[in-house]
């Protein structure tokens, strides 16, 4: 058995998509308490490693183990150990059937049984958290991007999850309402949350993350404090991946 | 485009100019819209000189035959046929949505069986299956359709609407991203739960101006119920319409029932286009 001591642990990982192999052997851990953003260019199968972590996507081979439950064990209760691990998506997927409150409300009712006060009491705590207690019972539909963004991530946070996943969480946002999400999502950080983050926000993986992974071709080409891999990256490929996104008037075409 | 080749002009930067010979556009748009309002009045006064006004009206529009409908055009008539198309609406939703599922099940058999029922029932006349339930009793000796006349007229409505039903809620379900099933599963719910409280929920939303539709087709479907023999407090609107007609030898009962199928099918058509358009607002 492999000892409780990583949130989260990945070893020789493969995804293919068809012919398309996607992931080529990823190895890599997440500690309690750590914040990993995990950087790269499109395609380079980050979302895709990301999506493995709670197999939304069904690895080809390798292992995934959380807190010592290995997920790539066929007879897993894989919605058991979906509790564990929070998810935030790119495009919110928020319920529009339901209010800001009922989206928070509905998997501790359903999934963890609370019952009704409880639940309710979860969730306004943890919209209160996200700054958006004043919008509890608008529909997503007439939130913004930044406050469907904040209620999923309090969606996430009510059934209590050891890890926070997030995929690309400010991508669809627009540039002004980007900053209260990185906001909340530091204060989860600083809060000692474990997160795994994909993201393309140089400026949060710097200040924000304990270890920054640079993927690219589906596999890790490197991984170590946020201050070296964005900072003295050792590979050319994260130098002239960093030089684009940081200087981005000033790429080679 | 002649013109254009006449030397005389010169062509300015902007081409040469417009041609004037002939008539003006306008002068052409006015000439055709005379002529079309010639030719209404010219059938209008046709069909007002050759129609017996008079005998028309005896034989469709005669108010004594038509008080003689009253009450029971409503109170029989009308009730009948909303208690077997909303029966029938009823069970054509649930069977609707048990087909819809299995035609997308993983389980390659439910596929199979839920294509077969729907090209077979959506592909035959809907008098053909009223027929079908007709001989049930025969081909299955002992078995009857419970709830009687109701029950059959329903059964029949159902497997009518069923088809339909079937395919218009797997479009709807299909409708639903991709992201909420998974936003779902990822807070833990198993794929049951996520399909009962998340994606049948917003599916059943989305087709709710097309079913409006479909039930307003059932309704009109509930007619055929006067194939399957029914008689006294069975009966509904149009076999209600035929009798009285028979009966008083003229058609006005005929044409009362018409106006009322159309009392509930317009405001119906009304609502659902007024559904689809708050739909195409909201999302």
């Amino acid at each position: 058995m492999t000892p409780v001591n990583h949130a989260v642990e990945i070893r020789d990982l493969h995804k293919h998509f068809g012919k398309l192999e996607v992931l080529k052997g990823i190895d890599f851990a997440v500690d309690p308490g750590q914040v990993v953003c995990v950087i790269g260019p499109s395609g380079s199968g980050k979302s895709t490693l990301l999506r493995c972590v709670n197999l939304l996507e069904q690895p080809t081979s390798g292992r995934v183990v959380l807190e010592g439950v290995e997920l790539t064990d066929r007879d897993v209760d894989i919605d058991a150990a979906r509790r564990r691990v929070g998810m935030v998506f790119q495009q919110f997927n928020l319920f529009p059937h339901m209010t800001a409150l009922q989206n928070v409300m509905i998997a501790q009712r359903r999934v963890l049984k609370r019952g009704r006060a409880e639940a309710e009491k979860i969730a306004r705590e943890n919209l209160e958290k996200v700054g958006i207690a004043d919008k509890c019972d608008a529909y997503p539909l007439q939130l913004s991007g930044g406050q469907q963004q904040r209620v999923a991530i309090a969606r996430a946070l009510a059934m209590n999850p050891a890890l926070m996943l997030f995929d690309e969480p400010t991508s669809a946002l627009d540039p002004e309402l980007v900053g209260d999400v990185l906001t909340v999502m530091r204060k989860l950080a600083e809060e000692g949350m474990t997160m795994l983050v994909v993201t393309h926000e140089m400026a949060f993986a710097r200040d924000v993350a304990d270890r920054v992974v640079f993927m690219d071709g589906g596999v890790i080409v490197e991984d170590g404090p946020a201050a070296q891999v964005i900072g003295e990256p050792q590979h050319e490929r994260t130098k002239s991946f960093l030089r684009r996104v940081l200087d981005p008037t000033h790429t080679d075409v | 485009m002649t013109e254009q080749s006449t030397p005389a002009e010169s062509a300015g930067p902007a081409g040469t100019p417009p041609g004037r010979t002939g008539l003006s556009p306008r002068k052409k748009q006015q000439i055709s819209r005379i002529v079309q309002y010639v030719a209404l009045v010219a059938v209008v006064v046709f069909l007002a000189l050759r129609i017996e006004w008079g005998q028309l009206a005896e034989n469709f529009a005669k108010p004594e035959v038509a008080a003689e409908t009253l009450p029971d055009l409503f109170t029989v008539a009308l009730k009948n046929t909303i208690i077997y198309s909303v029966g029938g609406f009823f069970f054509a939703f649930l069977l609707g949505l048990l087909f819809a599922l299995m035609r997308m099940s993983s389980v390659r058999p439910y596929r199979w069986i839920a294509i077969a029922y729907i090209e077979i029932f959506r592909g035959l006349p809907a008098l053909l299956i009223f027929l079908l339930i007709l001989f049930l009793p025969l081909a299955l000796p002992g078995f009857e359709v419970p709830g009687g006349t109701y029950g059959q007229g329903i059964l029949g409505l159902t497997i009518v609407g069923s088809a339909y039903m079937a395919e218009t809620l797997r479009a709807g379900l299909q409708a639903v991203p991709k992201g909420q099933m998974e936003a779902a599963r990822s807070l833990g719910m198993s794929h049951a739960r996520a399909m009962t409280t998340i994606v049948i929920p917003q599916a059943v939303r989305i087709v709710i101006p097309p079913t409006t539709n479909q039930f307003v087709s059932l309704l009109k479907d509930s007619s055929l119920v006067l194939f399957l023999g029914v008689s006294g407090d069975y009966v509904e609107l149009t076999k209600f319409g035929n009798d009285m007609a028979s009966t008083f030898a003229n058609a006005t009962p005929i044409l009362v029932v018409g106006v009322t199928y159309l009392l509930v099918t317009i405001p119906l058509g009304y609502l659902a286009s007024r559904l689809e358009k708050r739909q195409a607002r909201g999302r």
